[in-house]
């Protein structure tokens, strides 16, 4: 046997394995999906009530298209930076670490297999989550670059699995609460990206720190092709640059996971469970 | 290949641990460094073939050895190999010759048998339609019901989830198996279908097998060798038979493992376990 094959094998262990996982918390994927609509609206209904808010006449539609594409955006990226930063703590939960990391499989591999579900389940689902908020709004994306869209988000996808392998570290180091720990890198992610607002309004230091997000570019490029049909050619400098960010980070985390997990053999830290 | 399965050259692992000690530096409370050496220089090495058992009250250093040869941990000092790969070094080379059925039969809870089985099965590139038909074989070895096979696992007795536990661990056809107190907390008939199955797979297949225990009888009915480790040193290693000899019967009772290692380490297991418990 090639040992592409057995790698591939290996890749789509993990692939199935997360399906499985997904059908038997069937009752959870139905509760975070409805946590993650009603997210989706609240945040919407705000620019619906924009006019109403400030006693002033505003393009509402524009302001709901703005938010729209942010909050969905925001859910497949977030979807994706989970799914991969969880592939250490889903381990941990059920106590089955030891046995992953005894298999003769490398970091990529396991990584290439998560990947691949991720962004599957990210499609999936933020299409679902667009197909019912489309029947609460009346959106107009006559002019979008669909292709430009596309681009824009698997570009960006490289670089929210570059974040999650970073995240994915700290359940290898911190047994008990690293999982709660990748909720706060979300958190800050949300805050300097410009998921709900331009990064503009934001203090002069944060919007120094808004550059090194990778969100940032992803969240304006959809925005530009949504909002203003930017031609593809455009947004190819955008794009270069995500997938620039996207390796770099992954790269990084690579080498930081190896380092970790090393660390993590030599003090005992697979053993204990979270 | 080495003729050897395993060769383990003093190998000693420490673990340290960080512990609060109620007094301030300043807003950090201190710490106190505490050091634990599970293994003191051990050295063994296993022949092919052999059934070899390392037998030890609980906190000796059994799993610590297993996980060292697993690589799951990394020795402190001294070097292990399996069939002349080095565990360190090499460890990719040493997981494709071995698998592991621990104490604890860790799975996703929530899948069937054949999902867990499967999930290893892919692990180790194997072919999904071949695999399927082996663990079904094995499974039905063991004596577990072909209607559980599809049952979630968190719905199986402790009994059971550890005989699909052996599943796995022989579902890769390990050339060195590490079996880490299999039997323990089962009952006798589960028990004795995990150690008739030892047996078996010695008998038929070129599997070399290092078997922690504290079961006594099971070190004694199953293995070529048994070392005996105590507070994470070897303090005895031979034969069944040259470990009996070792002490001389009394009032014409046929010596035990017990009277071994009582004459050995001057304590009786279940006080070697104490001291574990209280240190």
């Amino acid at each position: 046997m090639s040992a592409f094959v057995r790698e591939m094998r290996g890749a789509y262990a993990f692939v199935e394995r997360n399906v499985n996982l997904m059908k038997r918390y069937w009752g959870w994927e139905v509760v975070w999906l409805i946590y993650s609509l009603t997210n989706a609206l609240a945040i919407t209904y705000i620019g619906n009530g924009m006019s109403a808010i400030s006693g002033t006449e505003i393009d509402t539609q524009y302001v709901v298209t703005y938010l729209l594409v942010g909050a969905l955006i925001w859910q497949y990226l977030v979807v994706i930076f989970y799914a991969i930063s969880e592939m250490i703590a889903w381990e941990r939960w059920e106590g089955t670490i030891e046995y992953t990391f005894m298999a003769p499989v490398s970091r990529p591999t396991h990584l290439v297999g998560t990947t691949l579900f991720a962004i599957g389940y990210g499609i999936v689902r933020t299409l679902a989550i667009l197909g019912i908020v489309v029947a609460f709004f009346s959106l107009n994306l006559a002019g979008a670059n669909i292709l430009g869209t596309v681009l824009m988000l698997l570009a960006g996808s490289v670089s929210f699995v570059g974040l999650g392998i970073l995240a994915a570290v700290l359940p290898l180091l911190y047994p008990e609460r690293g999982a709660q720990m990748t909720n706060a890198v979300a958190a800050i992610l949300l805050l300097i990206s410009g998921v709900y607002y331009p990064v503009e309004t934001l203090p002069g230091w944060l919007q120094v720190i808004a550059k090194a997000s990778p969100a940032t570019y992803v969240i304006k490029g959809m925005r530009a092709c949504l909002l203003e049909g930017r031609s593809t050619v455009t947004l190819l400098p955008t794009v270069f640059t995500l997938i620039g960010i996207g390796v770099g980070v992954i790269t990084l985390g690579l080498i930081i996971f190896r380092y970790v997990e090393r660390y993590a053999k030599r003090s005992g830290r697979l053993k204990r469970s979270g | 290949m080495s003729t050897y399965a395993l060769e383990v050259e003093g190998v000693r692992k420490v673990f340290v641990r960080k512990e609060r000690t109620g007094k301030r530096r300043g807003l950090r409370r201190a710490k106190k460094k505490e050091e634990t050496v599970a293994l003191k220089d051990i050295d063994l090495t296993v022949a092919r073939g052999e059934v070899f058992g390392v037998l030890g009250p609980n906190g000796s250093g059994k799993s610590t050895l297993i996980r060292l040869v697993s690589t799951l941990l990394l020795p402190d000092g001294g070097s292990l190999r399996v069939f002349g790969h080095d565990v360190e070094h090499d460890p990719f080379a040493v997981k494709r010759l071995i698998n592991r059925v621990s104490v604890d039969a860790a799975f996703f809870k929530k899948f069937s048998p054949i999902e867990n089985l499967m999930y290893a099965a892919r692990l180790y590139g194997l072919d999904a339609g071949e695999a399927r038909e082996r663990m079904r074989e094995i499974m039905i070895r063991l004596g577990l019901k072909e209607e559980t096979f599809d049952n979630p696992m968190e719905h199986m007795s402790r009994g059971m989830q550890q005989k699909v536990a052996v599943a796995r661990g022989f579902l890769t056809s390990p050339i060195l198996l590490l079996l880490d107190e299999p039997t323990t907390g089962l009952d006798p008939h589960s028990k004795r279908d995990v150690q008739a199955f030892v047996r078996e797979i010695r008998e038929t297949h070129d599997a070399t097998v290092l078997l922690t225990t504290h079961d006594m009888d099971e070190a004694d009915r199953l293995c070529d060798r048994i070392a005996i480790i105590d507070d994470g040193r070897i303090v005895a290693l031979d034969t069944p038979e040259g470990l009996k000899a070792l002490v001389p019967s009394e009032n014409g009772k046929e010596t035990t493992m017990e009277d071994v290692f009582i004459a050995l380490t001057g304590r009786t297991f279940e006080e070697a376990e104490a001291k574990e418990v209280k240190e």
